[in-house]
């Protein structure tokens, strides 16, 4: 099957409007007669199921967790972009639409990007009428912060915790439909089959997750918005129950699945302590505004530091090494993710680690705090020398803005950050591969579509920070209600979708089936040893640098490792109850088969970009000697892989990407 | 450390459900208190024992999903944190540690040390928001300027996390801190003004449908909020309340 994108004709401005001007609509009656399911309850299903129900669509929504405000989108941190200029500060559509298409490391659809950068002002509108509490200055208007990879402040937030506050929005959004009636939620519940009839999504099967009870619901149309799949690494930043699951069903059933190789490693995240560590944990970005990264310049200072017998503060300016600022004098903290990624990792593996692993740089806010405090201490007319003084007013400062992050880093660490710099390495965090949609969010199987993470389509191979909030929300709240509109039209006549057919059927026994061969495996190990296992393999071999060695390995090892699972796993229990060892390794077979893909995508990707990192393709020597070489001759295309049994069996399948209104340039920060 | 754990076991919401005595060797001071249960949970699946269910999720303490009762005190013995943030180096070796689900009527048990918060969803149903289109055509965000201590506070409010702490340690299972921080966020600002009154009637009466305890000012949920929601939330819907039933 040929990709088409559907991107609509004409200059990028006026496509999404034109589109809209064109579509067909389903009248209010109607849209009472039709169904549609979301799956996933974070900022892209939960906004998208409010904004249906609100249309008049009858909605079933599904979410694994217990409510549907504790999807992981709730973790968010740092913040959201949006295009407002209220800064005045040269921000404009094309500016954040460039910014984030030169970002993603020009991997990503033009006109999606544009149509993402459009919708943005309107998200904060929106999240404001609905009573969402962002910071806001002394004067009651919104304030801004300023993110990785731009030269401008266009981030909205809310403390450290403005993933809360923008999917507590949309819950409550939600919440008023349920109220009505128009959304019935399905709580703790989980897909485990996307059900196709006519060659169209009508239908989920689902596993109550209380009762172990296995569902068959029907609908006219589907939309997954079930998140991304950094999991994958066993230690990632996702909820423990982030999974790919929904979407590797969906793959299955013939939805081709974009870009899994391109992986954010994000920059500042609390190091692994130990072999217990079950997950990571973030450090917003936001905190690279006001810390400063460093290594010390010599090794022997690198090994007092371990050795505890010299604190870091009390290294001379002179000894440090403030790398980033060092190599790229521009961006200097705030460049993109996967360059202060890298860069970290450079400095550690060339042995200036300051941790027992030797896995950690310092993030660092005396500066910060200095410069508060004489600015306070001037504001407050009081004395500007007083070291002290200083101290505590720039602490004060430096509290309001990243509070909550800070007392996190405690409560972890046991290290007080305010008087000596946090410890930090890179962690995998979000993956902007997944499922591959056209313009209309939908996927290869028509009435199938993906929103936010676990689609593919914005970010490129790199994302900036507070883009993910930006991107979930404008698919939901803005996007998919008029595109899925203009598929349903077809469907005014076509009346409840029976679930008592064939397709239904084979599609239960399928997962009846696999259930059974879990729960009566009985073999030696536990699903976190498998996870653990394919982990290691996935940082190792398919980590922040990749070459084609070891990813040849990776692929191999995988295979192994998910035969040695079939054979060997033991899930304790029953399959007519709460277990959640069965629901987590349905969840770690899948994983298993997304690693093997993910692994073969990065093989085939011969060149760097964004988050994908070959060591085989580097800047040999100029200015940018040692940076990434992207390739855009071979590969200025989506790699979407069709499923043909086993993973090393995937079709590739390419959509071109063409860029008319950005000029395709190497990606400098310097 | 090596722990003596006492822990609640209940197969399911008809069982009645026992205190079960485990021990557990080599526990890191830096685990977290879920890291810790994960080791005693590959220990039971590797003797072939069920291992025990609890709730958790994103084990950065945002999700609100993790709900124990530590040696008496919901999340145990820190304070400003969920049991996911609560590390070993908070207890010494040789301990023993009493781990129950969250009690309250209102939250019954469904496995262990689980328990179905979802009376708190149905409040949030009740009154639990704006009634704003989400179709985007609103006014631009900065023709409402807020009072920037009234945009604090109101954020304040909305930091809680629907843990069911404050349920679960107050001696009338009352949910008032969690009702009243909803309340307040939506009373602080111009947005929420239209609607104040239905929505502080409606949600009190779904409360108190859902079998909560009254309200008696001892404070204890406050303590044990893991986000500090303050008593002043309260106060804030009691004053909401009263107006609205005057207004009738």
């Amino acid at each position: 099957m040929a990709l088409d994108s559907k991107t609509p004709q004409g200059p990028i401005a006026d496509k999404w409007t034109n589109y809209k001007n064109h579509i067909d609509l389903v009248n209010p009656a109607n849209k009472r007669n039709i169904d549609v399911i979301v799956v996933g309850t974070g900022l892209a299903g939960g906004s998208a199921a409010a904004t249906l129900a609100e249309l008049g669509y009858n909605v079933k929504a599904f979410c694994f967790q217990d409510s549907p405000r504790r999807a992981h989108s709730i973790a968010a941190q740092g913040g959201i972009n949006a295009a407002k200029n209220y800064q005045g500060d040269g921000d404009s559509t094309y500016r954040l639409f460039y910014d984030t298409v030169k970002g993603g490391d020009y991997r990503s659809r033009e006109a999606n990007v544009y149509r993402l950068a459009e919708v943005s002002a309107n998200i904060i509108d929106q999240c404001v009428a609905q009573g969402v509490p962002f910071a806001r200055e002394y004067g009651g208007l919104l304030d801004n912060r300023s993110f990785g990879g731009v030269l401008v402040s266009r981030t909205f937030y809310a403390a450290g915790q403005t993933g809360q506050q923008l999917l507590l929005g949309a819950y409550s959004a939600m919440n008023r439909q349920i109220g009505r009636g128009k959304i019935k939620m399905y709580n703790r519940h989980e897909m485990l089959d996307v059900v196709i009839v006519d060659g169209k999504a009508r239908g989920i099967i689902t596993r109550n997750l209380i009762t172990g009870e296995i569902e068959r619901h029907s609908a006219h149309a589907v939309v997954l918005g079930t998140g991304g799949y950094g999991n994958v690494f066993f230690l990632s930043t996702n909820a423990m129950g982030s999974n790919v699951t929904a979407a590797w069903k969906a793959h299955k059933r013939g939805a081709y699945f974009a870009n899994p190789c391109y992986t954010q490693i994000h920059p500042t995240c609390i190091p692994v302590s130990g072999d217990h560590q079950s997950k990571l944990t973030l450090m917003s970005e936001s905190l690279r505004n006001d810390g400063r990264i460093w290594v010390p310049k010599k090794k022997e200072d690198v090994e007092a530091i371990k050795a505890g017998t010299l604190k870091p503060k009390d290294l001379k300016e002179e000894d440090r090494d403030y790398y980033l600022e060092r190599r790229y004098p521009a961006f200097g903290n705030l460049v993109p993710r996967d360059v202060a990624s890298r860069a970290a990792k450079e400095r550690c593996d060339a042995g200036f680690g300051v941790n027992a692993t030797g896995e950690a740089v310092f993030l660092d806010f005396a500066s910060a705090i200095q410069r508060y405090g004489k600015e306070q201490a001037h504001v407050k007319g009081l004395d500007e020398n007083d070291a002290a003084l200083v101290k505590k007013l720039g602490q004060e400062v430096v509290k309001n803005k990243y509070g909550n992050l800070f007392q996190m880093y405690e409560k972890i660490v046991d290290q007080n950050p305010y008087e000596t710099p946090m410890m930090i390495y890179p962690a995998v965090h979000y993956t902007m591969g997944g499922i591959w949609v056209d313009y209309n969010l939908m996927t290869t199987v028509p009435g199938l579509y993906a929103i936010g993470e676990a689609n593919f389509s914005d970010h490129g191979a790199n994302r900036l920070g507070a883009s993910a909030l930006m991107q979930g929300l404008a698919d939901g709240y803005f996007v998919l209600p008029y595109t899925i509109g203009d598929y349903l039209s077809d469907d005014i006549r076509t009346g409840p979708i029976p679930t008592d057919t064939k397709e239904f059927e084979e599609a239960e026994n399928n997962v009846r089936e696999r259930i059974d061969k879990l729960v009566n495996n009985n073999g030696s190990h536990s699903v976190d040893y498998f996870h653990k296992k394919l982990g290691k393999i996935m940082w190792n071999k398919v980590g922040m640098s990749r070459n084609e060695k070891g990813l040849k390995e990776a692929i191999e090892e995988i295979s192994e490792l998910r035969q040695a699972f079939w054979s060997d796993v033991r899930v304790p229990g029953t399959a007519n109850e709460y277990n959640e060892e069965l629901a987590k390794a349905g969840r770690v077979a899948d994983f298993l088969e997304l690693g093997e893909l993910f692994a073969k995508d990065a093989l085939h990707r011969t060149e760097s970009c964004g988050g994908h990192f070959r060591e085989e393709s580097v800047e040999l020597d100029g200015p940018q000697k040692g940076e990434a070489l992207r390739n855009d001759k071979d590969f200025a295309y989506v790699a979407a892989w069709e499923y043909k049994g086993e993973p090393k069996d995937a079709v590739l399948h390419k959509e071109e990407l063409e860029f008319n209104d950005i000029e395709l340039k190497q990606r400098s920060y310097k | 450390m090596n722990l003596t754990l006492k822990i609640w076991r209940q197969k399911n919401a008809n069982d009645k459900g026992k205190m079960v005595d485990y021990q557990i060797s080599d526990v890191s001071p830096d685990m977290s208190f879920l890291e810790m249960l994960d080791v005693l949970n590959e220990q039971l699946i590797n003797k072939g024992d069920d291992p025990v269910a609890f709730d958790h999720d994103c084990r950065e303490g945002i999700c609100g999903m993790c709900s124990l009762y530590i040696n008496g005190e919901a999340h145990g013995p820190d304070r400003g944190v969920t049991t996911c943030q609560l590390h070993m180096r908070m207890f010494n070796d040789g301990d023993t540690i009493y781990i129950e689900p969250f009690r309250a009527s209102a939250f019954p048990v469904v496995k262990d040390l689980i328990v179905d918060r979802s009376a708190f969803d149905r409040i949030q149903h009740a009154g639990g928001f704006i009634s704003v289109n989400t179709s985007g055509n609103t006014i631009d965000a900065n023709a409402i300027p807020v009072e920037k201590h009234n945009a604090d506070k109101a954020f304040e409010a909305a930091t809680c996390i629907g843990c069911g702490a404050c349920v679960a340690t107050c001696k009338n299972s009352s949910a008032m801190l969690f009702v009243g921080a909803k309340v307040s966020q939506f009373a602080l600002l111009p947005q929420g003004q239209v609607e104040a009154t239905d929505r502080v009637l409606n949600m009190v009466k779904q409360m108190d449908e859902e079998g909560f305890g009254n309200c008696t000012n001892t404070g204890a949920c406050e303590v044990e909020c893991p986000k500090g929601i303050s008593l002043e939330n309260i106060a804030r819907m009691n004053q909401e309340y009263l107006k609205a039933s005057l207004k009738g």
